[in-house]
């Protein structure tokens, strides 16, 4: 049995799942929940002066009537008192002792402020602190959330004035809303953060009703921009996580798309020590967290992995410039035909969408045998080996698992990268 | 004169409940989900296995993107008759059979109940997605209103021929709205359709019976063309001792009570018979049961493995538990006090040195009777082509049915037939398919003609 504890910035996590700070980790009973449902840390709804929020206040995006596959808030940051806030902390924590309760703050860009709430935070009890530098809807007009996160100079500066104060870890949360994180992460780095934590949302507009014309998610009839995230967001996390732990030495806490164990296992393969899931758990409830905890540990058992740190970063090497991937490797589409069940899906997607490598020849003998009972010309797709650039395209829109696959070809050609052909030129 | 024993009356929720549509209309979520499941495959099975050819994957991805109307005008364009084939085409043997999933080892796409999905929604919202072309100057007469015709006159209509039905029945829609099992469809479903067809303009003349009430050479000299869709007519009556007696009934008959009567006044005996193992002697003995009869027997002089009917419409019949006597032959109507009381068969094997099409032969002492209250046969419908032997160089084949070409034009070169009628008695995708082909056939013979659009129509 694999163990799951994760030793971070000198706390210990119970496993490596905590509650990203959102609307599940909105008052003591939601977390308390959480943690006897097995969730090792929660990330509090951050704490700052109480805002006002709108109705309504949530939009997503279903994709083939699989609902959620992205999902967007125009939320603000806790609407409840700082005081009651902190009073739950301290609840939770008499209760749980072994589990994280991680302050996540915002307040004013002012430095007295902000030590003030480390303070406080602190003395209610959290574990750790978590900086929000990157809600981008309605904070940052006021000069906070991704108004600081957008700015490494802001981000460095209020990272300090906290680590003044802080005597636990604190953690700075970056907003991918930037041309560059890396930039707003090494500046945080600086700043003295014990740990960064990525993604926070992304800019978004739900969409339009096409009747009346107002976005969503609608407030009477407007909507404002929000921030997405949800199953669609973890290509683009993974991107950010492994960028910024190509250039940081801190931990890094990974966010966005996390859904269940494999999610989770490949941000830690590219880098992160934690991992905080927010939208699934608002689509299905604390309970996911089971099988996440039992999914990564039957992981981990199959490859003889101890602990997170054995296959931690893992996948950070790999992830190279362009210039440095080997032009001399080579592969090309293989179809089996025994799996075929004549789409023709493969077909139009190189003829129309690719390089036209793929040709229909009429079928032969039993093949297909079923189909031919209804007395139809059928024809099988057959990769025309020269022409095959090795896409991927004809086997990423296969219905059939395993039925169409990337073969290595060997060109006898020793690795060649861009980078090496432009050295010798 | 009443059947020996009727079957006790259901209360009125019963009867609907026991014909309710046995696939039912899709919420838009499961329409969602199911069109979601759709590979929308390049050059589609499903669409090559139906036969009005219908783009499949293309109305299927309409719904998907929540666009009705462009998914029924696929949909209609190919069969305007796609509702009522959403609900009674075999799908399982057709296009859903050809279905890749099915292949993939998983459930084929629900096709015909999507497709319904699609045209319930302009019929529901009265959507009308064609226009009739302007006039051609050209009339063409369709004899009968079933699929057939309605599917011809649809597409002549378009393009601006004046096209005017004639039906011998009182309602329009052919065995659609007299005929098909009233779980599948209901007359009203089948005339809502035909409400679509005639706002193209078609007229329709209910009630006239041509070589009867219509002449041929009235017909000939108004019209520059005429279609023949009139399909079969009544099953055959038994030729046993007895059958003559009541409580013996044309299967059709007792079908088409169940579809213009309410069930409760449709007569039905409290045990049925029914010789016979076709899609029809099926319609029968499921309608029995659910009127309520308390015994139903259907009798069929071979095996199990050798049925007409489908598959499907066989598990139908079993899941109303229907008792299937194999290997019988009936032999005789038996009577008590002028009324149908039993049914006298014999057991049946295949005749010496038979091959598979011959008949079998009855067993020697083998006989037995089954206690019955109404006997139906189911065993082919008759020809009503006889009525044409008075036009010219129109040939029937030896079993009835109109020789045609591969324009189905007869052998009057004014006439045109398709349907039943010619194909001898297939589905209602087939006579739809047919009648198209037919209108298409037609608009050849004369030569194409399309009004010329003056500048100001232009
Ligand atoms: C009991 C039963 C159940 C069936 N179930 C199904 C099913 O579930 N699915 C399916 O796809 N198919 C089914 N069919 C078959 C389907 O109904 C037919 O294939 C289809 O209706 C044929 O269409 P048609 O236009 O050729 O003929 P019909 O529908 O038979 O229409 C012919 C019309 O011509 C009229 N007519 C005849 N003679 C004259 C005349 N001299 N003058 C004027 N009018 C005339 C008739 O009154 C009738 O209205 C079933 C058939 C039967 C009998
Ligand atoms: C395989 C592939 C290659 C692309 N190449 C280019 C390119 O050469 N130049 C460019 O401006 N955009 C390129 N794009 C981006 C597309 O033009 C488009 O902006 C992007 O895919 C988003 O649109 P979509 O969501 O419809 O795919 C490429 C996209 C794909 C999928
Ligand atoms: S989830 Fe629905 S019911 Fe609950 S607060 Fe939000 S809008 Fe209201």
């Amino acid at each position: 049995m694999a163990d799951l504890k994760v030793k971070f910035c000198g706390i210990e996590s119970p496993n490596p799942f905590w509650l990203a700070s959102g609307p599940p980790s909105n008052t003591a009973g939601q977390v308390m929940r959480a943690f006897d449902a097995g969730w090792g840390g929660a990330v509090w709804k951050t704490i700052g002066e109480p805002i006002q929020n709108t109705s309504s206040r949530y939009g997503a995006i279903d994709y083939n009537g699989v609902r959620v596959m992205g999902f967007n808030n125009i939320e603000l940051i806790s609407d409840r008192p700082i005081e009651v806030n902190l009073k739950e902390i301290a609840e939770v924590k008499k209760r749980y002792p072994k589990h994280l309760v991680i302050a996540s703050l915002m307040v004013e860009s002012k430095k007295e402020t902000w030590q003030d709430i480390v303070k406080r935070a602190e003395d209610a009890g959290s574990d750790a602190l978590e900086l929000n530098f990157g809600c981008p809807h309605g904070m940052s007009e006021r000069g906070m959330g991704a108004a600081v996160g957008q700015v490494p100079d802001y981000t460095e500066m209020i990272t300090s004035w906290a680590k003044e104060a802080a005597r636990t870890p604190v953690i700075s949360k970056l907003t991918p809303n930037v041309t560059d994180i890396t930039q707003i992460a090494q500046a945080a780095e600086r700043g003295g953060a014990d740990a960064v934590s990525l993604i926070n949302t992304i800019n978004s507009l739900m969409g339009v009703d096409l009747e009346s014309f107002a976005p969503r998610p609608v407030v009477a009839g407007k909507s404002s921009h929000g921030g997405y995230c949800g199953p669609a967001v973890k290509p683009i996390a993974l991107h950010l996580v492994s960028s910024v732990a190509k250039k940081i030495k801190i931990p890094i806490v990974g966010i966005g798309g996390i859904s269940n164990w494999t999610d989770a296992a490949e941000h830690i393969a590219l880098g992160a020590s934690i991992v905080q899931v927010c939208t699934a758990v608002m689509h299905y409830g604390f309970r996911i967290v089971e099988d996440m905890s039992d999914g990564l540990n039957a992981y981990m058992d199959d490859h003889h992995y101890r602990t997170t740190e054995d296959f931690r970063a893992r996948a950070v090497p790999n992830v190279k410039d362009w210039g440095d991937l080997d032009l001399n490797y080579k592969v090309i589409a293989d179809i089996n035909h025994d799996l075929c069940i004549g789409c023709q899906l493969c077909y139009i997607a190189c003829e129309d969408g690719a390089h036209q490598c793929i040709e229909r020849a009429p079928i032969t003998a039993n093949a297909n045998a079923k189909k031919n009972a209804h007395k139809m010309e059928v024809y099988v797709p057959k990769i025309i080996d020269e022409e095959c650039v090795g896409c991927n395209l004809c086997a990423l829109v296969c219905p059939v698992d395993n039925c169409i696959t990337m073969r290595q070809i060997n060109t006898g050609q020793p690795p060649m990268s861009w980078n090496q052909k432009v050295a010798s030129f | 004169m009443t059947l020996r024993e009727t079957a006790p009356k259901l209360a009125p929720e019963q009867y609907e409940a026991n014909f309710a549509d046995i696939s039912p209309r899709m919420t838009p979520r499961q329409a969602a989900i199911e069109a979601a499941r759709c590979l929308y495959c390049f050059d589609a099975p499903c669409t090559i296995a139906c036969p009005t050819h219908i783009d499949v994957p293309s109305f299927i991805k309409k719904i998907a993107s929540n666009n009705l109307r462009g998914s029924a005008r696929v949909i209609l364009s190919a069969n305007i008759l796609g509702e009522s084939c959403g609900r009674v085409c075999p799908t399982e043997s057709l296009c859903e059979g050809a279905c890749v999933m099915v292949e993939k080892g998983e459930q084929a796409i629900e096709i015909g109940r999507l497709q319904r999905y699609s045209v319930d929604h302009v019929l529901d919202c009265n959507i009308d997605l064609f226009t009739a072309g302007v006039p051609n100057g050209k009339k063409v007469a369709c004899i009968g209103s079933g699929p057939a015709s309605l599917a011809c006159a649809t597409e002549l209509a378009k393009w601006g021929y004046a096209a005017t039905i004639f039906d011998k029945n009182k309602l329009p829609g052919g065995l659609n709205t007299y005929g098909i099992a009233a779980y599948k469809t209901r007359a009203k479903d089948s005339l809502r359709e035909v409400e679509m067809v005639k706002r193209l303009g078609i007229k329709f003349e209910q009630g006239k019976e041509v070589g009867r009430d219509a002449p041929f050479p009235l017909l000939e000299s108004q019209f520059d063309a005429i279609f023949i869709g009139v399909g079969l007519g009544e099953t055959w009556s038994l030729d046993l001792p007895g059958s003559d007696l009541h409580g013996v009934y044309n299967a059709l008959e007792f079908i088409e009570r169940t579809k213009t009567r309410n069930f409760a006044e449709v007569e039905i005996g409290r045990r049925v018979a029914c010789i016979g193992a076709g899609n029809t002697a099926i319609d029968v003995v499921t309608a029995a049961h659910r009127l309520g009869a308390e015994s139903v027997h259907l009798i069929y002089r071979r095996g199990e493995s050798q049925i007409p009917a489908f598959r499907y419409e066989f598990e139908l019949a079993q899941r109303d538990t229907v008792m299937f006597h194999w290997h019988t032959q009936p032999i005789r109507v038996i009577a008590e006090s002028g009324a149908v009381a039993g049914l006298e068969c014999v057991k049946t094997r295949p005749a010496s040195g038979a091959t598979k099409s011959s008949a079998p032969e009855a067993i020697p002492g083998s006989n037995f009777v089954i206690p019955v209250d109404m006997v139906v046969p189911a065993i082919g419908q008759k020809p009503v082509t006889e009525f044409l032997r008075p036009v010219k160089g129109i040939e029937l084949k030896k079993n009835g049915t109109i020789a045609v070409n591969e324009r189905n034009q007869t052998g009057n070169p004014k006439y045109f037939a398709a349907g039943d009628c010619v194909n001898g008695g297939k589905e209602v995708v087939d006579a739809v398919a047919e009648g198209m082909a037919a209108a298409r056939g037609l608009d050849a013979w004369l030569g194409h003609p399309r009004a010329i659009l003056s500048r100001s129509d232009a």
